[in-house]
């Protein structure tokens, strides 16, 4: 396919051919197959062993975090969750390809990235029970991390909004003169909204570095991929606006590492987007408000259970002599003891001092959040009862 | 000084703050060789080059988000869109983003270097789509900054300092005035201040409040009720968000009388903040209600433009009801 517009050389046909099928069936890259053997043809990305081993204790970590805090949140401890199993190796196999410099701007359910970057317990934890430690102040659900030291954007909840978004940053970095790319993380639903054909349309234009990673993974919320969109996925849409593309089977690590080291490398030294489209399967409740019973099987949850990324890349690491199931049971064991430990400091931390209410709205709090904050002061101080958080820290000026 | 019209005080603007920083780029829906519908842009891309001045594809929701990635990133987006009727598509990414990024990220990452520049308002027989004055829906967004100039001069100084000023601003171009508003304009560089109004004209016996190319429209209103001895004290708001009440109260509290004039339609317009606000600071001073003059609450029209609009002679009347209540 060439970049064409409507002033180039077009062939011509002579028949009424209607495109009923689209001129090609874009194939699934799969290195690793589900017995956790190389497929024979495939060659195996250059992994190190001490780099396997963080994307799989990566993978254990974010196991453990989402049965816990899923936990938690059912204990009534945290609001909300939102766990990414079965979505391990897409997420954390693509985080492993990147380096620290480039910016991650992810949708929700990609705590696996910012875990591999290093983001520890206790910064998850402060977070999540919105405490004074939070780097966000509180002032936003559960799960929308974000974190400037690790180069990972602040999340928000409006889908699709970070597409666009990535594509200007990435520009920045270009323009900037910076050996960073921007990747951004999206579900195939987002997919659907107006910012996902404006993002990559402007990056392909623009000739953006940015990695644009679809996890399609089956369901957005109950509603299923077949009545998210007709056609052949989210990749096709790529070829589309002329970005170069790959589907890759979103539950072997090794396909997903593979295909996002190719396209950092494409798209830092071209200066071009490549769109990433990871085939896998949301094994949990889109969130703790969801119950995926009532949208589909036991049977097909199963199917999908049988093709764990996590016992797939072990059985690879097993076969490779670098898998220790007492030390990853250890590991397990371990971090279960550290998230508990960490809920139960993090939710007995107070949260924001009432005055960092009007911080940040703008760079300086201008005169009319100012005279806000000074009546709700003095109501607060008139109830301090109803508002038992702030009230006994309140300080006048 | 150079004598100037308000394009080429906003293109002037663009060149001083394109040279002054090259973190600085201008893009929007035909800015770039063309130099935009109107040629604000004029000549940005043959001296800054294409990486810092160039077109989009069209795509108001792809600009903005485009532009709010690439302030977060750390660069000085000056986004144009193209006429403000088309704004609607970008809102998300304004009312949802652009404003809040700072806030949810508790100050870590911010959006404070990005510039909204689009043309509004009517008089130039636009109709319903190239006409319109939706400012008010942007004051209703916490983090954000709106300025309108209402001449060649406060063009090149306002928006030297929205481009400048470390928060999300919309910087709303009266596009009537783009030709038809010339003036003595620096060539240096310089700022005007935000979030300032400025009393215009002293007077005594009313206060006229408007912003824009309304501004002129109220200035002819005041001269013909002058004749009638009526003392008006004329006030360019300048900065709706946030607004100078300060500046506003203490007219309010000298003339007793306040009219506000806006070409947005009058249900939910900024007038009615201003006069919310006014009556809460200023009860015991006020002589006569706070008058509004402002557009119809009908879609901006074509045919009958000159009826709908809040022209002198309705300020006028409206300004011996309020001295006559």
């Amino acid at each position: 396919m060439k970049d064409r517009n409507h002033l180039a050389d077009i062939a011509m046909s002579r028949n009424v051919d209607i495109i009923e099928n689209g001129l090609i069936d874009i194939p699934m890259l799969q290195i690793l197959q589900p017995d956790g053997t190389i497929h024979k043809e495939s060659t195996v990305p250059d992994l190190s062993k001490e780099k396997a081993n963080k994307i799989l204790e990566t993978m254990h970590f974010i196991r453990v975090l989402d049965e816990r805090m899923v936990a938690a949140q059912r204990q009534g401890r945290i609001s909300f969750y939102l766990a990414c199993t079965g979505e391990e190796a897409s997420i954390i196999g693509s985080a492993a390809a990147l380096e620290p410099q480039d910016m991650i701007m992810s949708q929700y359910r990609e705590q696996g990235a910012l875990a591999y970057r290093g983001y520890t317990t206790a910064q998850f934890m402060d977070q999540m029970f919105s405490n004074e430690n939070d780097p966000n102040k509180g002032r936003q659900m559960p799960i929308h991390y974000g974190d400037k030291a690790l180069n990972f954007m602040t999340i928000s909840s409006p889908l699709g909004t970070q597409i666009p978004q990535a594509s200007g940053y990435a520009y920045g970095q270009k323009m900037a003169g910076q050996s960073a790319i921007t990747i951004c993380y999206f579900g195939e639903g987002a997919a659907s909204e107006g910012d996902f054909h404006a993002g990559l349309n402007m990056a392909a234009v623009l000739n953006c570095p940015a990695i644009f990673f679809c996890r399609n993974n089956g369901y957005a919320i109950s509603t299923p991929s077949e009545e998210q969109f007709a056609g052949d996925g989210i990749a096709s849409r790529g070829i589309g606006y002329g970005v170069k593309t790959i589907r890759v089977d979103g539950n072997d690590t090794l396909a997903v590492y593979a295909a996002t080291q190719k396209a950092r490398e494409i798209a830092l030294e071209k200066n071009c987007p490549v769109l990433i489209e990871a085939m896998t399967y949301r094994l949990a409740a889109h969130s703790t408000s969801d119950d995926p019973s009532g949208y589909r099987s036991k049977d097909e949850e199963e199917r999908w259970r049988q093709k764990d990324p996590v016992a797939r890349f072990e059985k690879w690491l097993d076969s490779k002599g670098w898998f220790n199931q007492a030390e990853v049971k250890s590991y397990i064991e371990d971090t279960r003891q550290s998230v508990l430990k960490e809920v139960k400091r993090a939710e007995k931390v107070p949260i924001c001092k009432i005055d960092e209410l009007i911080e940040d709205v703008y760079d300086v709090p201008p005169w009319h959040l100012q005279q806000q904050l000074f009546d709700l002061k003095a109501h607060i101080a008139k109830y301090p009862d109803a508002y038992p958080k702030t009230s006994g820290r309140i300080t006048h000026d | 000084m150079i004598k100037m019209n308000m394009l080429q005080a906003v293109n002037n603007a663009l060149i001083t703050a394109m040279e002054a920083d090259e973190r600085a780029m201008v893009f929007g829906e035909d800015v770039g060789h063309f130099g935009g519908v109107f040629r604000a842009t004029s000549n940005l891309q043959e001296k800054f080059g294409r990486d810092r001045c160039f077109n989009t594809p069209l795509t108001e929701q792809g600009i903005l988000g485009f532009a709010n990635g690439l302030a977060s990133q750390g660069s000085i987006p000056i986004a144009e869109i193209q006429f403000s009727d088309y704004i609607f598509p970008a809102f998300d990414q304004i009312v949802n983003e652009t404003s809040k990024w700072r806030y949810r990220s508790g100050g870590q990452f911010s959006c404070g270097t990005l510039t909204i520049r689009t043309p509004y308002g009517g008089g130039i027989a636009g109709g319903h789509y190239h006409s319109q004055s939706p400012e008010a829906f942007f004051a209703h967004i916490p983090g954000m900054k709106i300025v309108i100039p209402r001449n060649p001069y406060q063009a090149k100084g306002l928006l030297l300092a929205s481009i400048r000023d470390d928060n999300p601003v919309l910087f709303m171009e009266p596009k009537r005035l783009y030709r038809a508003s010339v003036g003595e304009v620096p060539e240096e560089d310089y700022e005007l201040a935000l979030g300032k109004a400025e009393v215009v004209k002293q007077g005594t016996d009313i206060t006229l409040l408007a912003w824009g190319a309304q501004m002129e429209i109220i200035e002819k209103a005041a001269e013909m009720a002058e004749k009638e001895g009526i003392s008006c004290e004329i006030i360019d708001l300048r900065s709706l968000l946030p607004w100078d009440a300060d500046t506003i109260c203490e007219s309010v509290i000298k003339t007793g009388r306040l009219l506000v004039n806006h070409e947005a339609p009058l249900t939910g317009g900024f007038a009615s903040e201003i006069a919310a606000t006014v009556q809460d600071r200023c009860f015991l001073h006020l002589e006569s209600p706070i008058s509004r003059v402002c557009g119809l609450d009908t879609p901006y029209p074509l045919a009958h433009e000159k009826e709908y609009m809040p022209d002198h002679l309705k300020t006028y009347e409206a300004i011996k009801r309020s001295v006559n209540f």
